[in-house]
């Protein structure tokens, strides 16, 4: 048995080691499913963007299963979709994805999650990620989502939920906030 | 379906907290509110899975990425990635980035005035093989300063990125040299709580992976959360 290894923060310098063109856009014109983008703003305590943190998502296919080898699920997997983004923030704190709205997964005991992108946020003045979720608008299924229900203020729950666009269509906003009024649920995995 | 068997949580005292007012950064990107406990689900312990084809081998030598050799001391850096059973973690990429032997890096938000390598960039990324080991070949990075306090100072010091097999086994964290003064000082290592967890960070200077005549050897090997039991082969 061995210790963990200590996380530290990925500083702001990450940009040239980590990034690669189009990591943001996680589909191709073979991938199965609905066109989605994502975009947001990541802000401070302060409500000042940060323009320098790092936004991961990992989520599954059209058809709800991970392409990953823990997922034994009898759902098709999509060779045109692999469901791993990354994106760094701009000077105004934003970053985006186009991706394709994900289908439900299985979750705890029989029970069945909502449509959800699983998001890690790292930057610097933060020693360890950030866990949250993004979460669809309108989508029924939200209110039975056993992630969901684990948060007790209906406006807590709120920061977990995308906004549709206003116009785009298949567009949502989805803004961190890491610090404050309007503070995003992080989890505890 | 039935559930899928979880990660053990975070080692306390080997994780440190979001808010550790000595790196000031930490005073406005630190949530406030308590994170919510979640279960572990299908969509935390699985996550990207990296292809060979990605990752060529001139990725993991640092010092032939240029026409020319880097400036500085040039160092062979290897390790194991391991879970917390001492499993290795196999084909897991391991992605790097540091300063050239001045302490700048190559990004163009850095304003230390040290001057810049035109053969070195200071990234870098392989596979971990099969026993979960990784190997690097480098230049030994500089210290550089920064404006967290008066005269602070980062100890010299390599970025690491791990995956791992889910998507909660991502680790970033910085490997640091056995010896090095700053170290004490620095307050992003001094976020661990726990100091002996603290001193894994730190590589060990390896007689066995000097390479004579050519380069001195740092071992540093990373442990990534593990399993609560095996997960049943099929
Ligand atoms: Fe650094």
């Amino acid at each position: 048995m061995s210790g963990q290894t200590p996380s530290q923060t990925v500083g702001p310098f990450f940009g040239f080691a980590l990034l690669r063109e189009g990591h943001e856009v996680l589909v191709s014109d073979a991938t199965a499913g609905e066109r989605i983008v994502i975009e947001g703003r990541v802000f401070d305590g302060d409500g000042a963007p940060l323009n320098d943190a790092l936004i991961e998502i990992w989520q599954a296919n059209a058809a709800g299963r991970y392409d990953h080898p823990d997922d034994r699920q009898e759902k098709p997997l999509d060779a045109a979709f692999h469901g791993f983004g990354r994106c760094p923030t701009d000077d105004s704190g934003r970053f985006h994805f186009r991706t394709i709205r994900p289908g439900p997964v299985p979750g705890p005991g029989n029970t069945l999650q909502a449509p959800h992108i699983n998001v890690t946020v790292l930057a610097r003045g933060m020693l360890k990620q950030l866990v949250t979720r993004i979460y669809f608008e309108g989508e029924p299924s939200n209110a039975d989502d056993p992630i969901l229900g684990l948060v007790g203020e209906p406006e807590r729950r709120k920061t977990l939920i995308a906004k549709r666009g206003n116009g785009k269509n298949g567009t949502y906003t989805f803004d961190i906030r890491l610090q404050g009024p309007g503070e995003t649920v992080f989890f505890d995995v | 379906m039935s559930d899928p068997i979880p990660y053990r949580r975070e080692e306390k005292g080997a994780q440190p907290p979001s808010l550790y007012p000595p790196y000031v950064s930490t005073l406005k990107r630190a949530p406030r509110q308590p994170l919510i406990l979640m279960p572990q689900t299908l969509s935390e312990v699985t996550g990207p899975v990296y292809g060979h084809d990605k990752v060529v081998p001139d990725d993991s030598d640092l010092t032939r990425q240029h026409k020319g050799e880097p400036q500085g001391e040039r160092i062979v850096v290897s390790g194991r990635v391991l879970d917390e059973s001492g499993r290795p973690v196999p084909r897991t990429l391991v992605e790097i980035w540091q300063t050239n032997a001045a302490g700048r890096y190559i990004h163009h938000g850095d304003q230390h005035s040290a001057p810049l390598d035109p053969n070195f960039s200071g990234a870098g990324r392989t596979l971990t093989d099969a026993d979960g080991r990784y190997k690097f070949v480098t230049v030994k990075p500089g210290a550089y300063p920064w404006r967290n306090h008066p005269n602070a100072w980062r100890p010299a010091h390599i970025h690491f990125s791990l995956f791992g097999p889910s998507f909660l086994t991502r680790l970033v964290t910085q490997m640091y040299f056995q010896g090095d003064p700053l170290i004490p000082l620095d307050p992003v290592y001094n976020g661990i709580p726990d100091k002996k967890a603290a001193a894994r960070m730190v590589s060990r200077f390896d007689l066995e992976a000097t390479v004579p005549e050519w380069a001195l050897g740092y071992c540093f090997d990373i442990v990534l959360r593990g399993r609560e039991a095996t997960p049943m082969e099929h």
